[in-house]
């Protein structure tokens, strides 16, 4: 056999080295993925109606209540510094099915504006109190107040938290019932019980914030955020923690409250319901709107109609390339494949 | 480039401005100074020894590695992106964490380049480090001391076996001849010993030598790279002037051999040697593909402008929509509210932060690994590798692989590349008589069909570069050894195999060719003229020297430099050698072979040491003897494995010696045609015995010697093209000058025709008939002359040749002038012919490059006749082509005849549009041109003519050319008609050529290393060019190719995204991807599969490659990467990043979700999108495909996965915490990913389907072809190339197993394109048997 030492500088002989490798060779043509397309079609047309059907099922009713136009339920209360309660009217003609999904909606609305964005001290929101004397640059302008006193929660996104509040009532005999409103569970868990944390300070929330003052546009401090449950205050508060994840696009809803309580745990009874307001929250200076969405979900979430029609003229198409393929290779067949 | 500290350019300059300002170097021993002050030393001025090629120390590394760093304008760019994001108005990410990407890439190239260097330190250390012997005077012998302690001016003593430490001029040696022997493999790769010799008259005044009493001043050339020139001479206190040349000079870095010891003193040390001058770093060359790349670059650019125009635009207007700054989500400062146009500028920055990857940097990182991984897979193809030899490919050139691939034009050599190289006397002319030597044509014959005999007697021929090849204006370059080894019986186990061709080759494998027949005619009239002698003198040995043939034969033993070495020194030094280096890729391997059979069959029958039978002759010869013998016996105890047998050989060599006779001498000569003649001589008794400086010995047929005087020797040079020695005969002291050369060198220097007998004249006609011939039959042709001086003429010739001697300025051209000056009035004593083989498998490669599309043009410094028909048997010119011959002597005629020829060849179609299907032209053209003509055509005004013409001509034959018309006629080529050259040879005369093409590829092995060195690719032989170029040149090609306009759609398909986003944000340059896994996309998850891609992939598999090489044409085109596929491209990026972004929008649009759990789907699908983009461009899926693509997919998600889990918020104010497991619990987020990676692909799927199935490209129906079965395979493939082969010929004739033939070697030209210009003829009639 070879001398070693002959052959010092012989190449390896190894499939590897010799790029000799077992490999597979796929030739597109028409023959060998008219199979594909018809597979791909049939799943695809499969899955869309499903999810045009379950899409079909989730009920949605939304009510714009900006105010914008005259005759409006909130027209007076379009432009008042103070507080305006205003009332909106509705009508169910039968039962929205549970557990019902009460959202706030805005539009125009560019909370993923990039320097909005990064307006906030993530160190404060962990709880760290060292950042609760110099908060971060990002804040500015919402860093001090004009007495140079550290805002906590500092940052525009945190100053500009949603502060409309609603309350639902369902007319029942001319009489208004409130209806029971859950505001536990809206936000992320992870986002509750792990990114936002509360610091204590004497073993009072409020002790903490000592030294520092409110947001400018908030008419209470974080520590005092939800009156009636002390253990919804601070960051760890739901309607905070959901305003503070950014919507993605300018015409977002968010999370208000769930509807899963009581004699409206399976939905809301067919009848006339009336939404109380507390209208605060300004939008018409940058042509804003506003508007309460209420729905029910499904597995795919809410109402969706896009995905599902997607998937099924994706999946025609499929069908319409095995078709034409199929035409195709009928009429140009490889010479080789006539081997 | 050797890199210089700039404080050390400055100190060079303060010091040694007087040394700088000669043109000389003047020194004097150091030792009357030894302990002396520097300032007081007198050759301070000069370099020390110690070497430094590192480019950092440990504390410059740093500043200086960055500023080196930062020259590439890549980095440039990525830092003025970096800063630009410290400025807070612009920034699109965290400061900081945009850093992240340049600092990776600044340390990936710090790192690799610290690790270099680290590397080269150590080796300068370990080389500083060495010990070697410096004389001092303090103690009066040599002490041991550190090479870089060496100074200018040191005695240096070396022993045998040591690597010399600076270049030092050689004073003394320990043998008698003043001469010792150096090995420069390390220098040049060249295995032979170089002879070396004391300064021409120094031993004799100073002996014994003692460095003590050294006195004389030292004057030589500054140093300069030069390995070969080197002039001075020694002044004496008595103002005598000695000379010296290079072969006075040691040089640094070789090894010394068979001498025990030499010893000189330092002329050049450290960074001044010649060794070290010839230390450049691998060439940096651009590739076209590299090129047109960077043009594409720059349309990034401008795309990369035009988006970011589009978001300052849209920011400007998007704010001037609001009626008053939203201040809600717009946090401007208090009272600093910024007008729309502003924030639009600024906003045209931070759009340039945000889109940056849309500039492929990375793809230039990434074209490097690919690269790197296409060498290593070139360089281990086995089929390029030369068992012979042992030598594989060496990519020298790191980033130009792809080039292989777009070859249009080849410039090859002729000697050496398209031929052997290995020299076979074939045929001789004797006073006008044809000798033809039948038998030996038929042994020859005999021995390249049968080479599988059991026993055979096997010789030994190592041949290296010619330094004289009589027919080729070559440069003094290299020297041959040619060892004709002991007579052995050696079965076929040890003979090297060639796998492939079993005929053609293994006949030059196993030298038999040294070994001639003698022709029986010949024979006899020298045993005739024996005869003669012997009745009329008594005595062979005196007689006198009128006969012819024992001129001839004497001419042709002695006009040489052949060295007589052992068989045993060359084993040594093979042995030696091959632990040094073992990777130069000199054939040594076959020394082994032979030597360890020698030692194996040395109990049966040794070879003897042929220096015994000369022991009465000369006592110098007994001293080398016994020098071998203990240099063997030191050998043998390092050989373990021979060691007995070696000294068993040693010990019998003596009694045995008168039984192996004068067989087994060694000869080493300087070119394969010195040493196929000395054989020829051989053959006829004529035997080179010994050769010292100062004599020469010849056996002759009845076993007598004549012991001739050298007097000089005429190297050759190009110039004169011929060498002469110039010897006193023994007997008679005649002194008689010999001279062999070119025939065109020869015959104008012969008597004057007018006062030639006739007898003279027949001779000289005769001559020129059978030189004809010769040249016809493919044959290099010598010529060979005598003359015999008068006394008074030689003392005369002596006296100017003195002056030459000793001079420095113009040394070469007095020495010429001298030469010149004795070499007249000539007898032509007759003439040989040498054949050249043509290698194996070189018509078959030449037809193989024609088919693909190359066109390949001949150098060569042969006569047309020669090389003409060379062309014939390689395939080069076809007998049915039309074929012009330009020898002019003015330009007014050579303008004519170009007018005259393009008239002719516009004639025809181009043949060379062809591509692939249908049938080629009927009519090629080809073109002769010669040196003198070449040098009209090359001036401005013929130029644009005779490119013109060149472009229709299929081959190109450019004979007697200089090497410097060589690469005037490649750049010519490459710069007129813009295409990729190649440019192929194998010896110093095509250095020039082979880096003036764009690539440039040395034959290793033949000729010595400087074209190897020069190269950008050295193979071992001619036939591997065809799988370098059509398999790995397409290979990289396409897969480069195919990798770079993948890179560009990638990112942007990916950076558009983010893009995209911009009009639902304002225009504010937020990210919906979190920005570390923004460079995790790019850096890990989807970096891989590209590298791979152009790595790995196979479009067409190399046996169909071969076998179809019009498939390579697709790179000459520049098909693979097109601007159109750069653009279409674009344009799929586009659409997919619309797909990929738009479908995700539309589902979540209106809904709840936030900015990372919207951009989370995207970044999926993105992945996705792009890996399925290559697994539907990748065309062969082997097992390392699929690890490196579903290893993608998957480290995306593991990788983010647990960034999103660990992550609470640690790249602030974006966090993408628990983002992904979120989304993964959606249903809706698969449906989206399945969704939009169908959508995205689909119209890339459908055409690639419709393209296969509809327009199916050649490659396509290749790839088709390598589904096949074999069987079924090779016929589709005959089929396929007998539809596009230009020649029905072909096939019958490349199967014949000799090419060049003397029978039927030389087509016959076809009548139908008779000549009816004047300039255009045909190519030579027949070959007529001159034997009759």
């Amino acid at each position: 056999m070879k001398n070693e030492g002959e052959m010092a500088n012989r190449p390896d002989n190894t499939a590897f080295t010799q790029q000799r490798l077992p490999a597979w060779q796929p030739v597109l043509s028409a023959g060998i993925v008219i199979p594909g397309f018809v597979l791909i079609g049939l799943a695809f047309i499969g899955i869309g109606v499903a999810l045009f059907v379950t899409s079909q099922k989730i009920q949605v009713l939304e009510t714009d209540y900006t105010g914008a136009e005259q005759g409006s339920p909130c027209y007076d209360c379009r432009d008042t510094s103070v507080p305006c309660v205003c009332r909106v009217n509705f009508s169910l003609s039968k039962l929205f099915e549970g557990p019902v999904f009460f959202y706030y909606g805005l539009s125009n609305y560019f909370q993923n504006y990039r320097q909005y964005g990064s307006s906030r001290d993530d160190d404060q929101l962990s709880g760290y109190t060292s950042a609760f004397t110099s908060p971060s640059e990002t804040c500015a302008p919402y860093q001090y107040n004009s007495q140079k006193k550290p805002i906590v929660p500092c940052g525009s996104v945190a100053n500009s938290m949603f502060n409309d509040s609603f309350k639902l009532y369902h007319v029942v005999n001319g009489q208004p019932r409130p209806v029971p409103l859950d505001g536990k569970g809206i936000a992320w868990w992870t986002d509750y019980n792990i990114k936002y944390r509360n610091p204590t300070v004497n073993g009072t929330l409020a002790s903490a914030f000592a030294d520092t003052v409110k947001p400018i546009n908030w008419p209470r401090p974080a520590y005092d955020l939800d009156t009636t449950d002390p253990s919804n205050n601070g960051f760890q508060n739901q309607d905070f923690i959901v305003w503070m994840r950014r919507a993605a696009l300018p015409n977002f809803r968010k999370l208000y409250r769930r509807i899963t309580e009581g004699d409206y745990a399976n939905g809301l009874p067919a009848g006339n319901y009336t939404l109380e307001i507390t209208y605060n929250y300004p939008v018409l200076a940058f042509d804003g709107r506003k508007k309460v969405v209420f729905s029910n979900v499904s597995w795919m979430g809410g109402k969706n109609q896009f995905l599902g029609i997607a998937y099924l003229v994706i999946g025609s198409l499929c069908i319409v390339m095995s078709v034409v393929m199929l035409i195709v290779y009928a009429k140009y067949k490889f010479p080789e494949d006539e081997l | 480039m050797t890199w210089t500290n700039p404080l050390a350019l400055l100190r060079r300059t303060l010091l040694g401005r007087k040394e700088r300002e000669s043109t000389e170097r003047t020194l004097v021993s150091n030792l009357p100074y030894e302990g002396l002050k520097k300032k007081e030393q007198p050759n301070r001025h000069f370099k020390g020894n110690s070497i430094k090629t590192t480019k950092y120390t440990f504390w410059s590394f740093l500043p200086l590695n960055l500023i080196g760093q930062f020259r590439r304008v890549a980095n440039i760019y990525f830092v003025g992106l970096a800063v630009l994001n410290f400025v807070p108005v612009v920034n699109a990410f965290q400061p900081e964490v945009a850093l992240i990407p340049i600092c990776i890439i600044l340390a990936l190239t710090a790192v690799k380049d610290g690790w270099e260097d680290f590397r080269r330190y150590q080796t300068d250390r370990k080389l500083n480090n060495t010990p070697c012997l410096v004389f001092s005077r303090r103690e009066m012998r040599y002490v041991e001391k550190r090479w870089k302690d060496v100074r200018v001016g040191d005695f240096v003593k070396v022993l045998s076996n040591e690597v010399i430490p600076a270049d030092i001029l050689l004073l003394h040696t320990s043998d008698p001849n003043g001469v010792c022997h150096m090995e420069t493999a390390n220098l040049d790769g060249e295995t032979n010993l170089k002879q070396r010799k004391v300064v021409p008259g120094y031993s004799a005044m100073n002996s014994p030598f003692d460095p003590v009493k050294f006195n004389c001043t030292v004057t030589c050339e500054k140093p300069d790279k030069n390995l070969n020139t080197f002039n001075g001479y020694l002044e004496t206190t008595d103002n005598r002037k000695l000379g010296f040349g290079i072969d006075s000079l040691l040089l640094r870095g070789c090894t010394i051999r068979n001498t025990d010891e030499s010893s000189g003193i330092v002329v050049y040390a450290g960074h001044e040697t010649k060794s070290m001058l010839n230390n450049n770093a691998p060439r940096y060359k651009r590739s076209k593909l590299e090129r047109k790349l960077n043009a594409d670059v720059v349309f990034c650019v401008i795309m990369l402008f035009a988006m970011c125009l589009v978001g300052a635009l849209g920011h400007t207007i998007w704010l001037e929509t609001f009626p008053s700054a939203p201040h809600i989500f717009i946090p401007e400062g208090k009272n600093e509210h910024i007008s729309s146009v502003l924030a639009g500028v600024y906003m045209f920055f931070t759009m340039i932060i945000l889109l940056q990857v849309i500039i492929p940097i990375s793809l230039y990182v990434s074209i490097e690994l690919v690269k790197m991984g296409q060498i290593f897979f070139i360089s281990q193809d086995i089929d390029l590798y030369d068992s012979e030899t042992d030598t594989q490919v060496q990519c020298r050139a790191l980033n130009i692989t792809e080039d292989l691939g777009q070859i249009e034009y080849v410039f090859s050599d002729k000697t050496g590349t398209l031929t052997e190289n290995k020299m076979v006397f074939r045929r001789c002319t004797i006073m006008g008589t044809e000798y033809s030597h039948d038998e030996n044509a038929i042994r020859l014959a005999v021995l390249s069909e049968t080479e599988s005999e059991e026993e055979v007697t096997l010789y030994q021929q190592r041949n290296l570069p010619p330094l004289f090849s009589m027919d080729e204006d070559d440069e003094v370059s290299s020297v041959v050894s040619v060892c004709n080894g002991a007579r052995t019986s050696v079965d076929n186990h040890h003979r090297p195999k060639v796998p492939t061709s079993p005929q053609s080759d293994l006949a030059f494998s196993s030298p038999l060719e040294t070994e001639v027949t003698p022709d029986k005619n010949l024979q006899q009239e020298i045993q005739d003229a024996n005869r003669q002698m012997v009745e009329s003198h008594g005595r062979t040995c005196e007689f006198y020297p009128n006969e012819p043939y024992l001129d001839f034969f004497l001419t042709l033993a002695i006009c040489n430099t052949v060295v007589v070495s052992t068989a045993t020194a060359q084993r040594q030094r093979g042995r030696g050698r091959r632990k040094s280096t073992p990777s130069t890729g000199a054939p040594e391997g076959l020394f082994g072979k032979v030597f360890s059979s020698l030692s194996i069959k040395g109990k049966q029958k040794s070879p003897a040491n042929p220096f015994s039978l000369d022991d009465e002759g000369s006592e110098d010869i007994a001293t080398i003897t016994s020098d071998m013998g203990v240099a063997e016996i030191n050998h043998s105890k390092q050989e373990k494995v021979n060691g007995s047998s070696v000294r068993n050989r040693s010990a019998s060599g003596h009694r045995q010696s008168s039984r192996a006779g004068p067989d087994e001498v060694c000869y080493e000569a300087e070119s394969p045609d010195e040493a196929a003649l000395v054989h020829a001589a051989k053959a006829y008794g004529f035997i080179l015995k010994e050769r010292t400086p100062n004599h020469v010995s010849v056996g002759l047929p009845d076993g007598g010697e004549l012991k001739f005087e050298v007097l000089d020797v005429l190297t050759f040079d190009s110039t004169r093209k011929r060498m002469s020695v110039l010897v006193r005969h023994p007997y008679t002291k005649e002194i008689i000058l010999y001279t062999k050369g070119a025939d065109s060198a020869i015959m104008d220097l012969l008597e004057p025709p007018s006062r030639l007998k006739s007898e003279r004249k027949r001779v000289k006609a005769n001559t020129l008939t059978h030189l004809e011939m010769y040249a016809r039959d493919g044959l290099r042709t010598l010529c060979f002359a005598k003359k015999v001086l008068t006394e008074q003429a030689y003392v005369d010739w002596l006296k100017i040749r003195r002056e030459a001697l000793s001079a420095i300025k113009n040394k070469d051209e007095l020495m010429l002038r001298s030469a010149v000056k004795i070499e007249t009035e000539l007898t032509l004593l007759g003439a040989t012919g040498i054949e050249d083989r043509l290698q194996e498998g070189v018509p078959d490669t030449i037809q193989a490059l024609r088919v693909a599309g190359m066109k390949v043009w001949v150098l060569t410094g042969d006569k047309p006749e020669t090389a003409v028909n060379i062309a014939y048997s390689c395939k080069l010119l076809d007998k049915r082509d039309l074929l012009f011959t330009l020898t002019l002597p003015n330009k007014a005629a050579l303008k004519s005849s170009l007018d005259g020829a393009l008239a002719e060849a516009r004639k025809y179609p181009q043949s060379m549009d062809c591509y692939v299907g249908s049938v080629t032209s009927d009519v090629t053209i080809g073109l002769v041109i010669d040196g003198p003509t070449l040098n009209l055509a090359l001036e401005e005004d013929l130029k644009a003519r005779f490119v013109e013409l060149c472009k229709h001509c299929r081959s190109v034959l450019c004979c007697r050319v200089t090497p410097l018309q060589k690469s005037e006629v490649v750049k010519l080529v490459r710069d007129k008609l813009k295409v990729m050259t190649l440019s192929i040879g194998d010896g110093a005369n095509d250095v020039n050529m082979i880096q003036a093409a764009d690539v440039g590829i040395g034959i290793s092995g033949q000729e010595g290393m400087q074209a190897v060195m020069a190269s950008d690719f050295a193979i071992a032989r001619f036939k591997h060019l065809k799988k370098l170029l059509l398999v790995h040149g397409h290979w990289c090609y396409t897969r480069l190719a195919n990798m770079v306009i993948y890179f560009f759609y990638k990112n942007v398909a990916y950076v558009n995204l983010l893009f995209w986003y911009q009009f639902f944000c304002g225009f504010s340059g937020t990210s919906m991807i979190d920005y570390w896994l923004l460079i995790f996309f790019n850096l890990f998850f989807t970096s891989t599969p590209p590298i791979m891609y152009g790595i790995m992939d196979r479009d067409v598999s190399a046996f169909t490659l071969l076998n179809l090489p019009q498939l390579y044409r697709i790179g000459q085109h520049s098909e693979g990467y097109r601007r159109s596929d750069f653009w279409l491209a674009i344009l799929d990026s586009f659409y997919q990043s619309l797909v990929c972004f738009f479908i995700p929008y539309w589902t979540y649009h209106g809904s709840d979700i936030d900015i990372f759990t919207f951009g989370t789907p995207m970044n999926t699908v993105s992945l996705f999108t792009i890996i399925l983009h290559l697994a539907i461009e990748i065309q062969s899926w082997t097992v390392v495909h699929w690890v490196i693509m579903v290893g993608s997919v998957l480290s995306y998600f593991i990788v983010t996965l647990a960034y999103s889990a660990v992550c609470v918020s640690c790249n602030p104010p974006s966090d993408p915490y628990w983002i992904l497991q979120q989304q993964m619990a959606d249903p809706v987020f698969y449906l989206v990913c399945i969704l939009t990676t169908v959508v995205a692909l689909l119209p890339r799927y459908t055409v690639h389907v419709l393209k296969g199935t509809l327009a199916p490209s050649i490659h396509l129906h290749a790839r088709q072809l390598d589904r096949l079965n074999p069987s079924e395979r090779e016929s589709w493939i005959r089929e396929w190339q007998d539809m596009s082969v230009p020649y029905p010929d072909t096939m019958s004739s490349r199967s014949r197993p000799r090419p060049i033939n003397p029978v039927d070697g030389a087509p016959q030209p076809d009548i139908a394109y008779a000549p009816e210009n004047p300039f255009r003829t045909r190519s030579n009639s027949s070959i007529c048997d001159t034997s009759t």
